[in-house]
This record gives C-alpha cells, structure tokens and sequence, in this order.
C-alpha cells in the first residue's frame, strides 16, 4: 500500500529521515525500528574529517530552528572503514549524503561510496548554506550545479539524488539543470538561510552569525518548490521541510514528492517517523486508498 | 537503554523565588538513570517553545520509580514547566548522556561544588558515593542566599559547606575561596556557572587532583545525532549530550585554560 519507488530504489514506504539531523541511524534505534523506514540518509560525509564551525551553532527561533553546524564529520574513510560496518546489515535503504568543497572532493568521495554494497544511492548536498567554500555555491547557478552533477554522474553508478537549497531565485531552474546532468532524483528543500540575534546581549546567536532554518517554519515555502519543481522535471522529487506529522507528509506527496524526509521533528520526538507511517497506512485506510501512488501529484 | 516516557508529577515544591522542583513518577518499569545523566523534557502549549529542553536529574528513587527534577526559571521554556501541577503529565526522552564516575573505592574522599542550578544532579551523586562508603564534601555557592535552591537535602551525605558572593549565607566569597576547597580529594566533581567550573578545574589541574566537570550548551536532538551542542576538547568538537555532560578535565584543558 505504502511502496514507492525512487529511481532503481524500492521504499517499503515513503518516508525516510533528513540528513543531518538522524545521525547514522543508529542514535536513534532505541526509539524507532529503524527496518520499518522507508530509508534513512546518514549525515553530509566530505573527504576528509571535519570539525565544523565553533558553538554556538543553533538557535530556536519560532516553530524552528537556526542551525550552523558546518558539516562536522569523520570524513568518507572513516564512514566507509568503521560506521559502515556497524550498520549495513539493516534492511532498509541507507543513503549516504555527499558534501565537498570542490569538484575533486565530490568525486573522490561518490566513488569511495560507490563500491559499498548495501549504499544503494547518495544524496549529493550542493546546499549546504553553513560552509565557506562549496556547499550552496554549486547549487545556486544551474551552470556550476550540472557541472558539478555530471561530473559526479561520471564516477558514480547507482541512485543519484542531488539535494537542491532554496535560497535560490528560481529552483525549477537548478531542478532541470541537475536533470539535464544527469541526477536520478532531486531532493528539497535544504534549510533556508536565516539569522537571529540576541538583543540582550547585542549579538547574533550563532557563532557564524547565519544559519539554515528549518522545522515547521519552513514547510509552506518547501511544499510549494516541492510543487513547482514536481511539475518542472521528469525525475522523482524527494520532498522535505518542516514534515512532522502524517498530514504534513501527505501534504508534500500531494504537491508531487514520491518520498519524504523527516528532519528537525526528529528532535522533539524521536519516535516521529514511526507515528507518520502509521498515519499514512490510517490515512490511506479511511480513504480507501489501495496504493499510496495514487494520491502523489494529484495537485 | 532510552525511551520516551510519560511521566506523572506527584509533586511540585516552589525553592524560592527561581527554582521549584518535580517529583515524577514513571507508572511502570523506570530505567536506570546514573548520576549525571539528564533528561530532555517536551515543552507543551507554549508557542516559542519547540525543542525539548535539558534537564539534570536531581534526585531517583528507583524503587518508588520517580525521578525529580531541580529547575531555574530561565526562559520560556523553563517558565511553562513551573506552570505545571501535581497530576499533569510531562513527556521525557531519558537517560541521556555519560554521566559521572563513580566507582570510587571505599574510603575515598570527594568534594562534590555545585553553584545555582548546577547544584541538581550532585544530589543523585552523593547519594551514591556515601552508598559506596565515599566520604563526600558537599560544597554550595551561589551570588546570594536565595540563589542556593537546597542544601538540607544534602546533609545525610557529607559535610555541608555553603558560600555566597555576599555572605548572607555560609562562608562569603566564591567556591574555590572555602577552606574546605583547599583540602586534597581523591576526586573533585564540579557542575554550575562556567566560570565558576573553570576556577574549580584549574585549581584541581594545578594541584594534580581528578576532576570531572558537567557541562551545559545549547541542545536540539540529545542523543548525538545533530551535533548542535558541542564543546572544543583537547580531542576536538564533541556533544555535550552524549559524550558527556561530565568530562574528566584531562580532556577540557583548552576550555579551562581560557
């Protein structure tokens, strides 16, 4: 009833959770059956290790949160010689999420991840609104997005979703370019640049003055590019922002999105992700829906 | 191992005019929560409020399954929770974090410096050093009498020693100026205002005691997934929440050296 497929991808059902804000999955096994997720995607991995900007590094602002956490990870050697292997054995899909300061960097890293078996696709994080060098620069001009897209495309070969930022004027723009250079899906949308300052104490939150927003706050903004991007390209959207219930989820399947992320909702109940799954099956129950793809782009 | 649980507050006491504290009663089987361990608490129907918010876990009763929690009215947050009466229902995601060591061996000595808010979960702590025969110096500061939310509680498990800032109670002037500061220990736990963590770790480092320190930053997931709370150890940026909220100070020497 819930099966839905992205590309060579089959999801037991459409929801997964957000890079960045899930960890490598196993953070979170206590509070959910990580097998019954759609898949998961383990957080923005570079070439090498990374510290990330200095704390503070976010900010609760209304229904949402500023984050500018840099990209702090062990780098791709280390995802691939030791975190791995802790969870390839779960059954669901793992994507790995692929950042990089340059063209080199991207590759090298798609190509470490492509010769791990039970990584059936990367999502390639050109929007990044938190690092100084790369990140959302490639992803916000259609010519620097596809080159850095077909470039990757070339060294890697399973499921390419390429992650789009909407800080952008026009995100169908970046969609069909990315399209055109050969991405298997896109997903959308990363957080929205954003900024908030501490009156009482006369400077910004956080330690690198903006941030990316993300949390209930964002989601109309994110459900109406999911819409436009869905009506614009050929290839599956993957859609997200602000997604923490079922009604939420439904909203952005209706739009056009063939799956879900589920990002910051993580944070307030651990056991999100879980509770929208049951809500979609109850949702599709009470409307007689025998195959959710029924309902996916009906708007 | 971790859940998410409702809790039930059995009671509620105002301490004073900036803290109040909750006895939570968790209905069935409670997990085990280790002395330093915190608890992240879902904040209902306030509107600016949608993390969950860290809290130290003051006190557990593990027979009776209730834990109680210590808190300082700081913000939104923490002003809705004192809103909240006996019978109400508070949604917590707990144990989280590495908590404090305590396999001390019998006999050792400890002085446990707490200051504000910070004195929470030392009373967990020295109820379990002085249940492993710790000898345990309890040592409260705050900027004044009414800043220092409890000490009574602590009596039963060490020697009480208390500062203020102003004097107008115990000793006057800040922790680390406490003559019982001044004694050796077998290990020196400290949880409480920043500044006042880093005098105490720099003081221990100085005269080569153990120390471990409780850390506070700013929170989103609470189990290490979102990397948002981080400290800058001398092994690089690592989550309060997870790896600690204590540290041994052998791995903060950047953060109480500055």
């Amino acid at each position: 009833m819930l099966n839905v497929n992205i590309h060579n991808l089959k999801l037991k059902n459409p929801v997964m959770t957000a890079s960045g804000t899930f960890g490598y999955g196993e953070e979170f096994a206590d509070f959910v059956d990580l097998e019954r997720l759609g898949g998961f995607i383990v957080k923005g991995t570079t070439g090498t290790h990374r510290e990330g900007n200095p704390y503070p590094r976010m900010a609760e602002t209304p229904s949402g949160m500023l984050n500018a956490v840099g990209l702090q990870n062990g780098g791709v050697e280390k995802f691939c010689s030791e975190v791995y292997h802790r969870i390839k054995h779960l059954d669901t899909n793992i994507i790995v999420n692929v950042s990089g300061s340059s063209i080199e960097e991207y590759c090298s890293v798609a190509e470490q991840i492509d010769a791990l078996d039970k990584i059936p696709a990367i999502e390639l994080n050109i929007s990044c609104p938190n690092v100084k060098k790369g990140g959302m620069g490639f992803g916000t001009n259609p010519d620097m997005a596809a080159q850095v897209v077909s470039e990757v495309r070339k060294v890697y070969h399973k499921t390419l979703i390429v992650k789009l930022t909407p800080n952008v004027t026009s995100i169908v723009d970046i969609a069909k370019a990315v399209e055109g250079a050969g991405a298997d899906s896109v997903s959308l949308i990363n957080t929205l640049l954003g900024m908030a300052i501490d009156v009482e104490r006369q400077r910004p939150y956080l330690s690198t003055i903006t941030g990316g927003l993300s949390g209930p706050a964002v989601k109309p903004v994110a459900v109406r590019m999911v819409w436009q991007v869905a009506h614009a390209v050929q290839i599956p959207v993957i859609g997200l922002g602000g997604i923490s219930t079922a009604a939420d989820a439904l909203e952005f399947l209706m739009a056009g999105a063939k799956a879900i992320q589920v990002g910051t909702a993580n944070f307030v109940d651990p056991a999100v992700t879980m509770k929208i799954i049951d809500g979609l099956e109850d949702y599709c129950n009470r409307h007689g829906i025998k195959d959710i793809n029924d309902i996916i782009g009906i708007i | 191992m971790k859940e998410i649980h409702n809790f039930t507050i059995i009671d509620r006491q105002q301490r004073g005019e900036h803290y109040f504290s909750l006895v939570l009663k968790h209905g069935g089987h409670m997990q085990p929560i280790a002395p330093g361990q915190f608890v992240e608490v879902l904040i209902e129907d306030e509107p600016r409020v949608m993390l969950r918010r860290p809290i130290s876990v003051h006190d557990v009763d593990p027979e009776a399954g209730t834990l109680s929690l210590l808190i300082q009215i700081v913000g939104n947050g923490t002003r809705r929770l004192s809103l909240l009466q006996v019978g109400d229902h508070l949604n917590l995601v707990y144990p989280l974090g590495h908590g404090f060591t305590t396999d001390l061996p019998a006999g050792s000595r400890a002085l446990l410096v707490g200051g504000g808010a910070g004195i929470a979960p030392l009373l967990h702590l020295a109820k379990e050093l002085k249940a492993k025969d710790v000898q345990c110096t309890i040592l409260l500061g705050g900027r004044t009498a009414s800043l220092i939310p409890v000490c009574d509680e602590f009596l039963p498990y060490g020697t009480l020693c208390l500062t203020t800032d102003d004097g107008s109670l115990g000793h006057k002037g800040l922790v680390v100026s406490h003559p019982a500061f001044a004694e050796s220990y077998d290990m020196v736990y400290t949880c409480g205002p920043t500044p006042m963590m880093k005098a105490v770790a720099r003081s221990a480092a100085e005269r080569g005691l153990r120390c471990e320190v409780s850390l506070e930053n700013m929170m989103a997931c609470g189990v290490g997934a979102c990397l948002c709370c981080v400290t800058d150890t001398d092994q690089g940026h690592r989550c309060v929440c997870k790896d600690g909220p204590v540290f041994d100070i052998s791995t903060l020497k950047k953060w109480y050296q500055c």
